[in-house]
């Protein structure tokens, strides 16, 4: 186990090189001069810039600028926002875990809905439930989600009124960040009217950022477990006499988990393309919010920052499942 | 009164081709403590049968009999709950592959101590000295070692003993081995028999043999049954069966065994193959491949005739004077 | 238990034998699904009507209508027969819009996924025939790409190339070539060990050749799959950074930029929101039925 961990970290490593390149590449790509925006519009003397060159050590050959770059990354600096002068490493860490608390909730949605939807459509396969499932599933993973997060929005904030329009909490309550986990800090606060409103600023967003993972997890698990259902060992676990919900919870989902769970592994990635526009929407303060901000204001180093660190999150989580995926599965155990 | 007893039992699969009947009008005896070979080719239904003992065909399959009955419990008017308590425990099913047969996500000795507290066989404190007498019996080393090990880090032939310690672990009365040595080295095959039929006799259990080789019956069934294509074509006590097979293709069958077959230059063989769905004949369903096909076998279903225990499906039975004109 | 193997059994065997019938059986196991045929359905009429815009539209997609400012679809209190789904907010036929954002739409399909398809499958037979170096370098290269979500990586681009349809459809085609690529890799280093291609390989089949003539044709019904589900994504992706504002730019009729120009409006005059959006799911979702049906239908090992 330990050396298949160290050798999927050691294959870790040339990629995260290859990703810090494409985002060093990337502020050097853009249209405009740093140093030019950076200067402002208004007239600066040519050897003023020259010095604002060599001060960001931009006169430096490629690699040189290159090896800086690593070695500031490796310091922990991952540039500062111009517009706001912040740290991005910082204004990351702030919002990021926004994000998290909505990526977790959709997921948590779409895992507890779409498993056991899945399992039902698998026994009870060629039934009406299971093309009426599948249909729904095809038709979730097709939406668009900024049309279907505005029209839930229209339906159930504007006419409706069931639940907020936008933000995470009401302007009403002031609730200090202490994880920055919303529902968490409104828990510890012992505010129950700010839990609630914390709560229902949270559903339509985890609904409409959970719907396309729900529908890929549904669809999934119920191939999975159609696979599984035919086995062998299935027919053998009901030859000992088993009860029904035994042979399809113990003997086949923990079976079917291992191509499930590897899919909502592989969902994380799509998940953020996801909560980018979910947050969007609902004005929701994530990194995905805030990097569409930075495209608007042309806040380039923000934008740089912020893809290196949730690529590099990709990678990690990525690994996080490969290792579940050991653990579910004692073959490759060992 | 036979421990099992089965009369024109019917299984059909419905397909996109129409109804498949996998076994047909199949009758079927077995007393306490007996030995029953029961042999065919594959697609005969030998073990569409016993999965039907067991409750066990997959769905959309029906199972229709006149009777079905062990020792005097009608099988198919149980509801499911009661069907569970009696099959893995009254009635336990060893399968043909044992690498696949066992769940890969759960020790082995797990899955033994899932059946006997499914079935509360022995307290749940003694759960694993159980398992680890159960192993003993079947031959299994080191048993307190190989409890803790997965289906895959154990060899075919261990992994068939597990399977036997499983189905023997609530003490079944009958106890149905379905090809328990087909997927085997075939070393292991003998060693694989001689543990069920050893077991067979201590515990006086029944034991439904299923198999295709002619030689292990000869070796090991008390009675023999042979199937083709879904019905129950000939049954006879064994010695009686291999010195005078009543049915042709009982006959074919024998001659097709390398021991039986000297002097051929060749090993005599049956053509072609067991009837599928589109090609199922009319009369006797052997008479395409039989050797004495008349009109009559093309025209009419034979019947299963002949005295009680040594029936057989054929209108011309061999050892019969032959009074036809054909 | 053999018994009720018989039937897949066959059918496999006709599917696999290329017959002159294969066209037919294939057809009769695609329109066993009625999924699938459905999806075709809606893809030929989406098609009839982006080639027949200009006949088809009642209006022109940008021509605004001042005295008709966000006019109700015509069921709804307010709504004229003249603008059957409504107008927007400055007075522009929204069914003429949808019509020609047909057009774009299918364009931006087959523009992203001829561009993926052409350029992956050509990396992926790289990869598998070169192995070594070129294999892992090539890969790597695709790794990288899954690394980041795919929507962030297209916004990079197109924040790289500058906004616009164009550089849209680029930024998604590269962010989707990683499929392609792995795919078609993942295909053709299973045929190169048959030993069909080891035969053309002993007469004397140049590489070109054997990538191209001999494996590729073998390669293809995945390929055609992963297409047809491509086109469903692409279209999505780029409605999404219409959406964002960094794709087609306004007055393009393109949906997703449509969804953006409604912001505004939606909470008072829903259909602004309502039809475009509905115009891209009811695409995506066409084009994931008819691809579904497609990999049924083509691949006998997940046929029920």
């Amino acid at each position: 186990m330990l050396r298949y961990l160290l050798r999927r970290i050691g294959m870790i490593v040339p990629t995260f090189v290859a990703v810090t390149f494409l985002s060093f590449m990337l502020i050097r790509l853009v249209p405009g001069d740093p140093i030019e925006v950076r200067a402002g519009e208004h007239g600066v003397p040519p050897e003023r810039l020259a010095e604002f060159r060599h001060q960001f050590g931009l006169d430096q050959p490629l690699w040189k600028q290159f090896l800086d770059y690593e070695a500031q990354l490796l310091h922990g600096d991952f540039g500062t926002s111009i517009v706001t002068q912040d740290s991005v490493l910082h204004a990351f860490f702030q919002l990021f875990p926004a994000t998290i608390e909505l990526s977790v909730c959709a997921i948590l949605f779409a895992v507890l809905v779409g498993m056991p939807l899945g399992v039902i459509a698998a026994v009870k396969r060629g039934s009406g439930f299971d093309y009426g499932l599948m249909g729904i599933s095809v038709t979730g993973a097709s939406m668009p989600i900024p049309w279907w997060g505005l029209m839930m929005i229209l339906i159930f904030s504007v006419a409706l009124g069931w639940t907020p329009v936008s933000g995470r909490i009401s302007d009403a309550y002031f609730i200090d960040p202490v994880t920055g986990f919303m529902l968490i800090d409104c828990w510890w606060s012992d505010d129950a009217g700010a839990c609630t409103s914390a709560a229902s600023h949270l559903i339509l967003p985890t609904i409409v950022l959970g719907t396309i993972p729900l529908a890929v997890v549904a669809r999934m698990t119920r191939s999975a477990m159609l696979e599984v259902l035919s086995e062998d060992y299935i027919r053998t676990a009901r030859a000992k006499g088993l009860g029904g919900l035994r042979v399809v919870v113990i003997h086949a989902l923990r079976n079917a988990l291992i191509p499930v769970v590897t899919v909502i592994g592989l969902q994380v990635g799509s998940l953020l393309s996801g909560a980018i526009l979910t947050e969007t929407i609902f004005s929701w303060p994530g990194v995905g919010h805030w990097l569409i901000e930075s495209i608007q204001r042309r806040d380039y180093p923000v934008l740089q920052g912020g893809t290196l660190l949730i690529a590099t999150l990709v990678m990690l989580v990525n690994l996080g499942v490969d290792m579940t995926y050991g653990f579910l599965n004692p073959r490759i155990r060992r | 009164m036979p421990l099992l007893e089965i009369r024109n039992l019917s299984v059909e699969f419905p397909t996109a081709r129409g109804v498949f009947r996998a076994v047909d009008g199949l009758e079927m005896t077995l007393d306490a403590g007996e030995i029953l070979g029961v042999v065919g080719e594959s697609g005969s239904g030998k073990s569409v049968t016993m999965l039907a003992v067991m409750g066990l065909i997959p769905y959309p399959g029906r199972v229709r009999a006149d009777v079905m009955r062990f020792d005097g419990t009608d099988l198919l008017g149980l509801s499911p709950r009661q069907r569970r308590s009696l099959v893995g425990k009254d009635i336990a099913m060893v399968f043909q592959e044992p690498m696949t047969s066992l769940n890969p996500c759960y020790t082995v000795g797990w899955q033994i101590g899932e059946s006997l507290r499914a079935h509360n066989a022995v307290p749940k404190s003694a759960v694993r000295d159980r398992v680890i007498e159960l192993f003993r019996q079947v031959g299994i080393p080191a048993p307190e070692t190989r409890l803790r090990a997965f289906p895959h880090q154990l060899s075919g032939g261990m992994n068939q003993r597990v399977m036997i310690a499983m189905a023997i672990s609530c003490n079944p009365r009958l106890l149905i081995a379905d090809e328990p040595t087909t997927a085997l080295d075939v070393t292991i095959q003998k060693q694989i028999l001689d543990l069920l039929i050893s077991l067979q006799r201590e515990r006086g259990m029944a034991l439904a043999l299923i198999t295709h080789d002619m030689g292990v019956v000869a070796e090991t069934a008390h009675r023999v049954q042979v199937m083709y294509a879904g019905q129950m074509v000939e049954e006879q006590r064994t010695d009686a069966l291999f010195a005078a097979p009543r049915h042709p293709y009982t006959a074919a069958l024998l001659d097709a065994l390398p021991e039986r077959a000297v002097g051929h230059a060749r090993l005599p063989t049956i053509p072609g193959t067991v009837p599928g769905i589109d090609d199922r004949p009319a009369g006797c369903l052997f008479n395409p491949r039989c050797r004495f096909t008349t009109e009559r076998c093309v025209a009419e279903p034979p019947p299963l005739a002949g005295p009680a225990g040594a029936r057989a499906r054929c209108h011309y039975p061999l050892d019969a004077p032959v009074a036809v004109t054909a | 238990m053999s018994s009720t193997a018989s039937a897949p059994v066959q059918a496999t065997g006709a599917a696999a034998r290329p017959m002159p019938g294969t066209l037919r059986l294939f057809w009769r196991s695609f329109a066993e699904n009625r999924g699938a045929v459905l999806g075709l359905s809606i893809t030929l009429v989406l098609i009839v009507v982006a080639l027949l815009a200009d006949v088809v539209a009642p209006h022109s997609p940008i021509e605004q209508f001042r005295d008709n400012f966000l006019t109700p679809p015509v069921w709804a209190q307010g709504g004229t027969a003249r603008f059957l789904l409504g107008t927007d907010d400055v007075g522009r036929d929204i069914l003429s819009r949808l019509i020609f954002g047909a057009r774009l739409s299918l364009l931006i399909g087959i523009a992203v996924v001829a561009l993926s398809l052409a350029v992956g499958t050509v990396l992926g037979l790289l990869a598998a025939f070169a192995g070594g170096f070129v294999d892992v370098a090539i890969m790597r290269m695709m790794d990288i790409v899954l690394v980041f979500p795919s929507l962030l990586l297209a916004i990079v681009i197109v924040a790289i190339l500058g906004p616009g349809l164009f550089n849209a459809m680029i930024a998604v085609a590269i962010v989707t070539l990683p499929s392609y690529t792995r795919l078609t890799r993942a295909a053709a280093l299973s045929e190169l060990a048959r030993d069909y291609v080891t035969a053309t390989r002993c007469a004397g089949a140049g590489p070109l050749r054997l990538m191209f003539n001999t494996v590729l044709p073998n390669c293809v019904a995945p390929l055609i799959v992963q297409a047809t589900l491509g086109f469903a994504t692409a279209i999505l992706d780029a409605a999404a950074l219409g959406f964002l504002g960094l794709g087609a730019q306004p007055p393009t009729p393109e949906w997703g930029t449509m969804l953006a120009g409604a912001l505004q409006f939606y909470q008072r005059a829903w259909w602004v929101l309502a039809f475009p959006g509905l115009a891209i799911l009811l695409t995506v979702l066409a084009f994931n039925l008819f691809g579904d049906g497609l990999r049924d239908a083509l691949d006998p090992k997940l046929r029920r």
